[in-house]
């Protein structure tokens, strides 16, 4: 790195070096049975440049000369966008958990047994069930300097348990699943095995719904899958900085439900969306976002924030390319009402536990409809089965705008978002005439 | 090089090993507004071992292409882990060949002429009244892959890929509406050249939606144009043809049963990275099989799947070279290559003049599939009166089951047009260039979210 660097700051006034390295081992399972052990190992190296006051980018996957990764950045600058921003100077980060050596300690073998037994379990109560499952341990390691002498540097580890369940009869799929995410290794399967086997037993009967506006108590698989994506854009600084966020100008403003509150946090200990520096060597935090109903921030990396005239809260993240903001962990906070409760409230409604092609509407407006995968319907205060053929619509500041009630518990679903049950009034609900 | 790769798969206690080595260049140009956000390269060395041992698969990725031998020796260790009992994988000649892509033009073209037309449409979006903002993304690649394998092949191949995103965005009194177009081609620059006065039109649908009207939900007869239908048909039908999905599965073998009949006597469908010039034509899969032309679908009825080695030699069908990896860091699964329905005989105007209440939907968002269900959507949708197109809508998402929905297709036109943008996403690899299309289409009762 300090040999690109130089070579850096040969052709150009400033730089920045971002390395990442990691190791990951996926052990995956198909129809039941163990298929594939993976070994993936990756490096790669990225160098942004400021030369004349304009910015240039260059990565290499894998080995190449300082020399040649330098000429290729420093070739972009002279199209790059003007830099708005420096890079930052040596800070002081927060310590924030994301590293369990005991990982290393996690074998093969452990995780083979894990599969089985997550596939057992599943079995035991379906014996007709196909599971897909997957088991991952990783380690990354993030290393960032800077011409001006910022230096960020760490390591995490990560380990993911995954189940996906197909059950087939006659001409009728019904897919169940459920993962968790951490930076300890997971080595109990039940708590996947109790999730999968609650939504088998929700989901024995088929029964049909009508085609209304009812209400919906989306679960927090139901949460990620339909609301998610179209929050995640419109804090995005970057697209308020545009003009294409309903949210621009609403700082300050009630906008949600005043038992809605949403955080971007980046702190939370041995959570896998954790980390002490973003991805450009801004010090993490813990910000909110909706505070109360009230929006209060949005994310920003360097030099969307300097274009808003704001600050950087952390959330420069790289996808292959140039920093962009992007959210850690998301977190909504949770409410005093059990699950139980909301189901005994609703005379006629739907529970949605999983959502597809609900992020392909105009999610700038908040706009999302989808088929749903997996959900309930609610006759009289009970859950009466599983519902199919059905689309569920909405706009997600319609609906947040006045929350029937926020459950009493939260749980962290793929690894980025803590979500209670959110029971939601005024959905469209569009089903198959039989 | 190459001859190091064929010496590393000597005299292993394997049942197959592949090698695959991968040298990546790619260009990325990002525009948000007025601001060209993002001129960047990328440079990607790296390859993989992927071994069986009796029908268990151990595979390594890896940057450093030193010790190639530590590497197969892993592989084997691996697949041992995970060996059951003897297999064998579907017979196939070792080939020897190298295979060059004529048109790499991609790396040809200097950057100056990539930002300088990106610029013209920007600008063309963005002098639109009532446009707010645009966001365009351009990414071009070239690939040189050297595989080799334990039964003696040896295949060079060389790819470039094109792909080309606008969006425009609108907005007025706290609406957001935005339309997009997706173009791309195999390595062919010129493919995303001209396209001014599309760009033109698409920032003006953007400004029209704002005052558009929401389609009531409900169950229509809709009118699917090529593009739209291109996608209807990758996401409706081209994964459930995927045999990775079937092949160790008894009961969705008793409903893909070949022959079983999935629509009109009308309905065609086709993939094949061999219907060439599109991008997913390739010459090679990434096992070495050479690309084929499959019919899906022929006549109605289920004529053939599509398969890599493994799942042709379980299943007991011939192997069509479908087997595709997004990149060295991962290992070959069964993809789509260029989907489409074959033309018919009715024209648009034909097509909808006996509708009285229906949906013509354009142009997409995006879709996707558990592969029963299926959700796909347009980016712009009017309401079809009396045989005529009427208003527009807002973007439409629709929905459908898929043993219902082909059969309940009952016109094809006769205007097939491929469409190029996009990509495919499966197992976590995405964007796969893929190539899909159909003429015009008609479905009956197809499931429409709204209000």
């Amino acid at each position: 790195m300090k040999e690109v660097l130089s070579q850096a700051k040969k052709m150009a006034e400033h730089a920045e070096i971002f390395q990442i390295s990691s190791k990951v081992t996926p052990v995956h399972f198909e129809a039941n049975l163990l298929k594939q052990i993976q070994s993936k190992e990756n490096v790669s190296t990225a160098l942004r440049l400021i030369k004349n006051g304009r910015v240039g980018f260059a990565q290499a996957n894998g080995f190449i000369e300082p020399k040649t990764l330098a000429e290729m950045a420093a070739e972009t600058c002279e199209f790059g966008m003007p830099a708005k921003f420096d890079f930052p100077k040596p800070k002081v980060y927060p310590k924030i958990e994301t590293f369990d050596s005991q990982i290393d300690n996690v074998t093969i073998e452990d995780m083979v047994k894990l599969g089985e037994q997550l596939i057992a379990s599943i079995r035991q109560h379906t014996p007709d069930i196909i599971c897909e499952v997957s088991a991952t341990k990783g380690i990354i390691s993030v290393d960032i300097i800077n011409s001006e002498g910022g230096e960020a540097s760490y390591s995490k580890s990560f380990f993911n348990l995954s189940l996906e369940g197909v059950l087939i009869k006659d001409e009728d799929m019904l897919f169940v699943g459920d993962s968790h995410s951490s930076c300890h290794p997971l080595l109990d399967f039940t708590p996947i095995a109790e999730e999968v086997i609650k939504q088998l037993e929700l989901a024995k009967r088929n029964v049909s719904i009508e085609t209304k506006q009812m209400p919906v108590i989306f679960t927090p698989h139901g949460v990620a899958s339909s609301l998610i994506a179209p929050l995640v854009s419109a804090f995005n600084g970057k697209l308020v900085l545009d003009g294409a966020s309903p949210l621009k100008n609403k700082l300050g403003e009630q906008v949600f439900d005043k038992k809605f509150s949403l955080w971007d946090d980046a702190t939370i200990p041995y959570q896998v969306a954790s980390y002490p520096s973003d991805d450009e060597g801004v010090p993490s935090q813990r910000i909110p976002l909706v505070d109360n109903g009230v929006v209060s921030h949005f994310f920003y990396d360097l030099q969307t924030a300097a274009l808003a005239n704001t600050q950087s809260t952390g959330n420069g993240s790289r996808h292959g390319g140039l920093p962009t903001p992007s959210p850690s962990s998301l977190v909504i906070g949770k409410g005093n009402i059990s699950f139980r409760d909301m189901v005994r409230d609703i005379k006629e409604g739907l529970v949605v536990e999983l959502l597809i092609g609900a992020e392909q509407g105009n999610i700038l407006n908040g706009d999302f409809s989808g088929n749903v995968l997996l959900g309930y319907k609610v006759e009289k205060g009970e859950i009466t089965g599983r519902v199919k053929d059905t689309m569920v619509s909405g706009n997600v500041y319609q609906i947040l705008k006045q929350i029937e009630a926020i459950g009493e518990e939260t749980r962290w679903v793929e690894g980025f978002l803590s979500t209670p049950c959110l029971y939601c009034t005024g959905l469209s609900v569009t089903t198959k005439m039989r | 090089m190459r001859d190091r790769i064929v010496n590393s798969l000597q005299g292993h206690a394997a049942d197959y090993i592949e090698i695959r080595l991968e040298e990546t260049r790619i260009t990325r140009i990002v525009y948000r507004g007025d601001r060209l956000e993002e001129v960047g390269r990328t440079s990607s060395l790296g390859g993989n071992v992927r071994a069986l041992v009796k029908g268990g698969w151990g595979f390594v990725s890896f940057n450093n292409i030193n010790k190639l031998l530590d590497k197969v020796d892993l592989a084997i260790r691996q697949a041992g882990l995970t060996a059951k009992e003897d297999f064998k994988l579907s017979q196939t000649e070792p080939v020897i060949d190298i295979v060059a892509n004529e048109k790499s033009e991609p790396m040809n073209t200097p950057l100056a002429s990539k930002k300088q037309l990106l610029d013209e449409y920007n600008d063309i979006i963005l002098t639109t009244p009532k446009i707010r903002t645009s966001s365009i993304g351009y990414y071009d690649s070239q690939r040189k892959i050297t595989f080799a394998n334990s039964e003696g092949s040896c295949i060079e191949q060389t790819k470039a890929d094109i792909n080309l995103r606008l969006t425009a965005i609108a907005s007025q009194d706290g609406q957001v509406q935005q339309v997009g177009l997706s173009i791309g081609s195999p390595g062919d620059f010129s493919a995303i050249k001209g396209l001014q006065e599309q760009v033109k039109q698409m920032a003006q649908r953007a400004v029209e939606l704002i005052s558009a009207p929401q389609a009531k939900g409900g169950e229509y007869t809709v009118v699917l144009d090529p593009v739209l239908a291109g996608v209807f048909v990758h996401e409706a039908f081209g994964h459930l043809s995927e045999a990775d999905h079937v092949y160790e599965n008894k009961r969705l073998q008793e409903i893909m049963v070949m022959g079983r009949r999935f629509g009109d006597k009308s309905l065609n469908i086709v993939d094949g990275a061999a219907v060439p010039g599109l991008r997913g034509s390739y010459k090679y899969d990434d096992e070495g099989v050479p690309a084929t032309k499959t019919y899906l679908i022929r006549e109605g009825t289920l004529e053939s799947r599509l398969h890599s080695r493994e799942t042709a030699a379980k299943m007991g069908e011939k192997t069509t070279g479908n087997a595709r990896a997004i990149s060295y860091l991962y290992p070959p699964i069964v993809r789509m290559t260029n989907t489409y329905i074959e033309p018919g005989t009715l024209s648009f105007k034909e097509i909808i003049s006996d509708i009285k209440e229906g949906i013509y939907a354009k142009d997409w968002y995006g879709g996707t599939t558990s592969l029963e269900m299926f959700t796909f959507s347009a980016s712009e949708a009017y309401m079809i009166r009396n045989g005529k197109i009427a208003e527009l809508l807002r973007p439409v998402v629709l929905s459908g089951n898929v043993f219902v929905t082909l059969d309940n297709i009952d016109a094809i036109g006769n205007d097939l047009q491929m469409n190029q943008g996009g990509g495919c996403g499966k197992g976590g690899q995405s964007p796969l260039p893929v190539a899909n299309g159909s003429p015009h289409i008609r479905i009956r009762r197809c499931l429409i979210g709204g209000s």
